[in-house]
């Protein structure tokens, strides 16, 4: 499985959490900081994203950018 | 090209044509429809497009967008579907979009009835709909002034990005007269790409946007303001009157549209009796004539106002003239316009007083 | 080894703005996908949208591309006007469910009627969202809203109506078609049929809708994740997924 890599634009998370619900290898969290907005911004606790992109196509806010290793 | 004897809505139309426009947006309503007819037999012809609006409420809309692309459109209508305009006429203001509509007014209220009637004056001039907008309102009284206020009515709305409304009435629209239809030197005219929309990439990529949405109270506050400093100019600019034997008149008429034309009439039946009558008839019904007001001679005991509606236009002249003079008023409606006798009789009768 | 970008922020997507929309709102999804198409197909220059009346209607500020307000309900009038005048420009509406199904259903079915080339966003979310929760056309029969506290009764207030089926049995040609952003599957079928409704514009085709089944957390009273699951265990049942009409 191809080795993958999330960016969350903090100040755009709305802490929704649609993302951690998409992500099929359950590797996203809402975090305890708050953005200048006053919500606690997504992000990856664990090892295993695979950079299928699933939480970004369910993000309303577009703040997930992903990346994808590639040979 | 020479003068040719053309009804009052087919000069408009045609006058629309050699203005350049070459979108017109509408849906039948008596006694306007030689319009529309008019312009989807003849905007073809000139590579323009005619679309019959499923109502007055997308006859306005499609108004608003076609005017959005900075190139020259009309709708045309009567009373009862200019007050279903009036929504959008509002947003068109509120945006500043250039567009030109026709009112050939009718009696009211309500359906009322389909002859010629001047009630509609408070609803244009005043608003009709909602918001602190201001539309330029024209009232041609001879079938020439029809064809050259509508070709004027095009280069104001594009001047100063507003809509502007060529309010004529049902006899305007209805008889016969010779007419000349030049084209206009404007009709050429090329959008204003600084702002009309479908011009991004002539922009660099910069979008226009066109909205009259203001959630946050200062950023609205601006916006009216910059809308009134405008108005303020139109105001400054663009008044027009015609001031008819007022010199040395006893008693003055005010009269607009075809009203005026009748006035005229008695005017010069009662100076050839040697009655001190003139008439002051408001061309732009908004921006008021006020300056004209101020230049009535010393002589002016009284004011006539005559109009087919109940005295819309009184509390105008009133404003006009500072209240330095009693106003009297005389009006039919249903669709009666006053006659040249009564006219005569009303203004004999202020005379002897 | 190297790295490739699978996803990034839209190109039409206005740079460095946070939209007002409700955490976990359908809006942002369905705007996202309008900016991806408007990217790929690469007509940014070239399209003018319509902003509704409702949530949305500040929708010009996240997407960069020329715009018009248009009165509630009368967006694909003024669309129909701006193609009238400007046939070579790509012109979307995006209207939500009271804006296009109940004071606008005028417009939109003489717009799709005429066939005129436009593109229409659809988003049903059973609610008028930015008024705070009111019944809507739309609003499923039972279902709860701040004008029918004990729940929509069709002897008073009629059928949640079906806009797709509805405008599908009109004559003109046209794509018509509903789709859902409950899951990742989803979203990506509705990116493509909004993509295939722009881009039927640009073959000049005609009429195409995307009826785009949404959540309002807000006032359904959800969280984001549960007003999807409710859209799907409740809207899908009403509003089925599918295309009920296409081009040949
Ligand atoms: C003529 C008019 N009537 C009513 C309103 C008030 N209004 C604003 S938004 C809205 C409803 C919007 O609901 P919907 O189209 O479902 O969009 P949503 O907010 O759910 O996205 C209404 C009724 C208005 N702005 N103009
Ligand atoms: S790219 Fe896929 S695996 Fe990685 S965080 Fe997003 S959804 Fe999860
Ligand atoms: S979907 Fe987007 S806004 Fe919602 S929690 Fe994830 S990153 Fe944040
Ligand atoms: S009120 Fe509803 S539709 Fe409007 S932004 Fe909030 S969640 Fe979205």
């Amino acid at each position: 499985m191809a080795k993958g890599r999330i960016t969350v634009l903090e100040q755009y998370c709305k802490s929704c959490g649609l993302c951690v619900a998409a992500c099929p290898k359950k590797v996203l969290r809402i975090s305890e900081r708050t953005n200048a907005k006053g919500y606690r911004p997504v992000e990856q606790f664990t090892e295993g994203c695979i950079g299928c992109a699933m939480c970004a196509v369910s993000c309303p806010d577009a703040a997930i950018q992903v990346f994808k290793e590639q040979e | 090209m020479a003068r040719v004897l053309m009804k009052g809505t087919e000069a408009i139309a045609e006058a629309a044509i050699q203005a350049g426009c070459k979108y017109f947006f509408g849906y039948p309503i008596t006694p306007q429809n030689e319009i529309p007819e008019y312009m989807s037999a003849r905007l073809p012809e000139v590579g323009g497009r005619y679309v019959q609006a499923e109502s007055e409420v997308a006859s306005i809309n499609m108004l608003m967008g076609g005017g959005s692309t900075g190139y020259r459109v009309m709708t045309s209508s009567s009373s009862p579907g200019i007050s279903l305009m009036s929504e959008g006429i509002s947003y068109i203001a509120g945006c500043e979009i250039p567009a030109v509509i026709v009112n050939v007014m009718r009696a009211g209220p309500g359906l009322g009835g389909i002859l010629p009637g001047q009630a509609d004056y408070l609803q244009v001039t005043k608003g009709g709909g909602n918001g602190d907008y201001n539309m330029i309102v024209l009232a041609p009284s001879t079938l020439q002034e029809c064809v050259d206020l509508t070709q004027a009515a095009f280069d104001l709305a594009q001047k100063y990005r507003n809509p502007v409304m060529v309010a004529a009435d049902g006899f305007m629209g209805q008889m016969m007269e010779a007419v000349e239809v030049k084209p206009s030197p404007t009709r050429d005219q090329k959008p204003d790409t600084t702002w009309a929309l479908g011009f991004m990439r002539e922009r660099g990529g910069r979008k226009s946007l066109l909205h009259s949405l203001y959630l946050a109270p200062e950023p609205l506050e601006d916006h009216n303001q910059k809308l009134q400093k405008k108005y303020q100019a139109i105001r400054d600019a663009e008044q027009r009157c015609e001031c008819y034997r007022m010199e040395d008149a006893e008693v003055l008429i005010a009269a607009y549209g075809t009203t005026a034309r009748i006035c005229r009439s008695a005017v010069n039946n009662l100076r050839n009796k040697g009655k001190k009558v003139g008439m002051i008839r408001p061309i732009t019904l908004w921006p008021y004539p006020r300056e004209a007001f101020k230049t009535i001679p010393g002589t002016v005991k009284r004011i006539l106002v005559a109009e087919m509606n109940a005295g819309q236009m009184v509390d105008d002249v009133k404003v006009a003239t500072g209240c330095a003079y009693p106003v009297s008023f005389y009006g039919r409606t249903g669709g009666i316009s006053p006659s040249v006798r009564e006219i005569e009789e009303q203004c004999e009768k202020l005379l002897s007083l | 080894m190297s790295e490739i970008t699978v996803y990034e922020r839209p190109k039409t997507w206005t740079p460095d703005v946070s939209s007002h929309y409700c955490p976990g709102c359908g809006h942002g999804i369905a705007h996202r996908l309008v900016c991806e198409s408007i990217d790929e197909l690469g007509i940014q220059n070239d399209t003018i949208g319509l902003a509704p009346v409702g949530c949305a209607a500040m929708i010009y500020d996240y997407i960069e591309t020329d715009f018009c307000e248009a009165p509630h309900g009368r967006a694909p009038a003024v669309a129909t006007g701006i193609k009238t005048v400007r046939p070579d420009k790509i012109v979307f509406t995006y209207q939500g469910d009271g804006d296009l199904a109940s004071i606008g259903m005028g417009e939109i079915v003489h717009a799709a009627n005429r066939g005129m080339n436009l593109t229409v966003i659809f988003i049903n979310n059973a609610i008028y969202g930015m008024t705070g929760g009111q019944m809507a056309p739309t609003t499923l029969i039972g279902q709860k809203a701040t004008t029918c506290p004990l729940g929509r009764d069709v002897a008073v207030s009629g059928y949640p109506i079906r806009v797709s089926e509805m405008l599908a049995t009109l004559p003109a040609p046209g794509y018509i078609t509903r789709v859902t952003l409950s899951q990742p599957k989803y979203i990506i079928k509705a990116k493509q049929a909004i993509k295939k409704a722009f881009q039927n514009q640009m073959e000049g085709k005609g009429f195409s809708l995307v009826e785009v089944l949404s959540t309002c957390p807000t006032n359904w009273g959800l969280r984001p994740v549960e007003a999807f699951q409710w859209l799907m265990d409740e809207m899908v049942p009403y509003y089925p997924l599918g295309t009920f009409k296409d081009f040949e």
